[in-house]
């Protein structure tokens, strides 16, 4: 049996029952990953040894009866910006690229009392900043799909190796879509939960007002499995909030009755991508069929949300990225005559073409003379922004869109005009200006055979709205069954 | 032109980013799109609204003042670049 191919919640079943152990599971991925990963280039760093010396140890507990976690013996794959103790954490970038975490992230230690098996840190756009892992130091990586196109961004890596078997599950990070439009790409379920709802603590940070880490998973119920799992208040992130973990696998049900469904207009307007519109209008018919009623929203500030975003980002990352001055950690250019030198080639060395614009952008949107009309101004609207999503859940409990407005695009083909790579984002960045969860989940193809992504959004803290919807959607139809040809 | 090479060589220089000829020819003009993209703000009228910088409600996190074990300094120094004596070591700052 190909035991790679299998979700977490069938794993662990095996597992439990002992029909598997952990170690067959741990080696069958590994043997995956040999073959596939000369084609998708998922990973940055694999932890081979560790991971069988982990499986190990956990079948060890699971034999003599010990307590194990509910995700046991199950291979995760971490993105490159979250920090496992011991191992390198890159953010596929040169200056970090020999920066060795000397710590755990909250979430890898989450994992840990789960006892689940680190596969390895997979690549990303350089510091999350993409949308496409187009701009990691360390190469690209290949949507599984089709060899020849994105696997989108920046968690790209954690799709890419979940899609292609490659992983059973994995965490990424998103911040204005990099968890849910990589998903949609590859045809995987992605959830970015509330702000504060997992910890970011040891999360590399990219724009701290917008950070979440989540899960990439093959289906709902891993999803749902996962967020058990690291939802979970912690007092070294000041933005968790305190409030109990639910057992996001009771919302795990098929009946839709009663429940209100909005159709944001502004995400459906003329000249979108036919193939992504048919596929999620289908989408919408089979909500409507299961006992969802569909109500005709409006978002009037979601022409705003991309301009927004990117002012806000980028300031907050020109704060965040100060730090890579070459003095503490990471890359130290070898020539200076001076310190301000050294920080200046430094910095000029170490960082790619996407992070120094961003940078740059961040740095004059805060510098004197022009905070006002931009990150001020930006700041405003972002409470327009969120005022519209505070109206909206009055009257519905999800809102349903596209997660992007097309499916993955060919390598290169928007490398060099930075606008049209940040429109990839136009659908999920509005989630993260308002802080509100959003979930990603296959709802079809194109002609091509590339996935389409269904994006499905809630109130603050209401992740299990969004898991019933997916659930009930997932259960009716067969997309997230399907198998890229490798 | 929203942004012109020397406001992009000024900035540089606040982010402590070295830039080569090319990269600000590049990114002046890449700069200049994006910032006439978020002209579109400009449309909106803001003036009685309140700025949002975070979405929930923040609040200080306290603990007790008690001594607790932190991270071992040859722990942390193993990642610099360069150390002496159990300090970073960076070019003369002081003349």
């Amino acid at each position: 049996m190909e035991l790679f191919r299998l979700t977490a919640h069938e794993l662990s079943e095996k597992i439990t029952k002992q029909e598997v152990t952990a170690q067959e599971v741990t080696t069958s991925v590994f043997q995956r990953i040999e073959t596939m990963e000369p084609k998708v280039k998922a990973y940055v760093t694999l932890l081979k040894e560790n991971a069988l010396q982990q499986a190990e140890t956990i079948d060890q507990k699971i034999k003599t009866g010990e307590k194990t976690g509910a995700l046991a013996g199950i291979p995760i794959a971490i993105k490159d910006n979250m920090n496992i103790k011991g191992v390198k954490s890159t953010c596929s970038s040169k200056i970090l690229n020999n920066f060795i975490s000397p710590y755990n992230a909250t979430v890898i230690d989450l994992l840990k009392k789960q006892d689940m098996v680190f596969i390895g840190k997979t690549n990303m756009d350089e510091f999350a900043m993409g949308s496409s892992t187009e701009t990691s130091y360390f190469g690209k990586t290949y949507n599984p799909w089709n060899l020849e196109t994105i696997p989108g961004g920046s968690s790209g890596g954690s799709a890419a190796s979940v899609a292609a078997d490659e992983a059973i599950l994995a965490l990424g990070s998103d911040t204005g879509g990099s968890i849910r439009q990589p998903a949609s790409c590859c045809g995987i379920v992605g959830l970015k939960p509330t702000y504060g709802r997992v910890s970011r603590f040891g999360l590399v940070a990219f724009a701290s007002s917008l950070d979440q880490i989540g899960p990439l998973t093959k289906d709902v119920q891993d999803a749902a499995l996962l967020m058990n799992a690291i939802a979970v208040y912690d007092n070294n992130d000041s933005t968790s909030v305190n409030i109990p973990t639910p057992d996001y696998t009771k919302s795990l049900i098929k009946d839709l009755t009663g429940l209100k469904i909005g159709i944001p207009k502004e995400y459906f307007v003329a000249g979108m991508d036919k193939e992504v519109e048919q596929s999620v209008r289908e989408a919408i018919n089979l909500l409507e069929k299961q006992g969802a009623k569909i109500i005709e929203i409006s978002l009037p500030h979601t022409e705003y949300c991309l301009a927004v975003y990117y002012i806000l980002a980028p300031s907050e990352a020109s704060a965040n990225l100060a730090r890579y001055d070459g003095v503490k950690y990471g890359y130290r250019t070898p020539e200076a005559k001076d310190l301000l030198e050294q920080y200046e080639k430094t910095r000029g060395e170490g960082f790619g073409p996407e992070v120094k614009r961003r940078i740059m952008l961040g740095t004059y949107a805060l510098s004197s003379g022009y905070y006002d009309a931009y990150y001020l101004k930006a700041q405003k609207v972002r409470t327009l922004i969120k005022n519209d999503f505070d109206e909206a859940f009055k009257n519905v409990d999800a809102i349903v869109t596209p997660t992007a407005p097309t499916a993955a695009f060919k390598i290169g083909e928007k490398t060099d005009d930075p606008l049209q790579m940040y429109l990839s984002d136009i659908f999920t960045i509005s989630v993260n200006l308002a802080g509100i969860p959003a979930l990603s989940m296959p709802c079809g193809f194109t002609r091509n055979k590339m996935p389409i992504g269904l994006q499905i959004m809630a109130k603050h803290f209401a992740e299990e709205t969004i898991f019933k919807v997916a659930y009930a959607y997932e259960q009716n139809t067969a997309w997230h069954k399907e198998k890229p040809k490798l | 032109m929203k942004i012109t090479s020397k406001e992009v060589e000024y900035v540089a220089r606040l982010a402590r980013l070295s830039l080569s000829e090319k990269e600000k020819e590049k990114m002046t003009a890449q700069l200049d799109s994006i910032l006439q993209y978020m002209d579109t703000l400009n449309k909106l009228d803001t003036n009685n609204i309140e700025p949002t910088s975070h979405v929930l409600p923040l609040n200080n996190v306290w603990r007790e003042d008690v001594a607790r074990p932190s991270t071992p300094r040859d722990k942390i120094l193993a990642n610099a670049p360069d150390q002496a004596e159990g300090f970073y070591k960076v070019k003369k700052v002081i003349e």
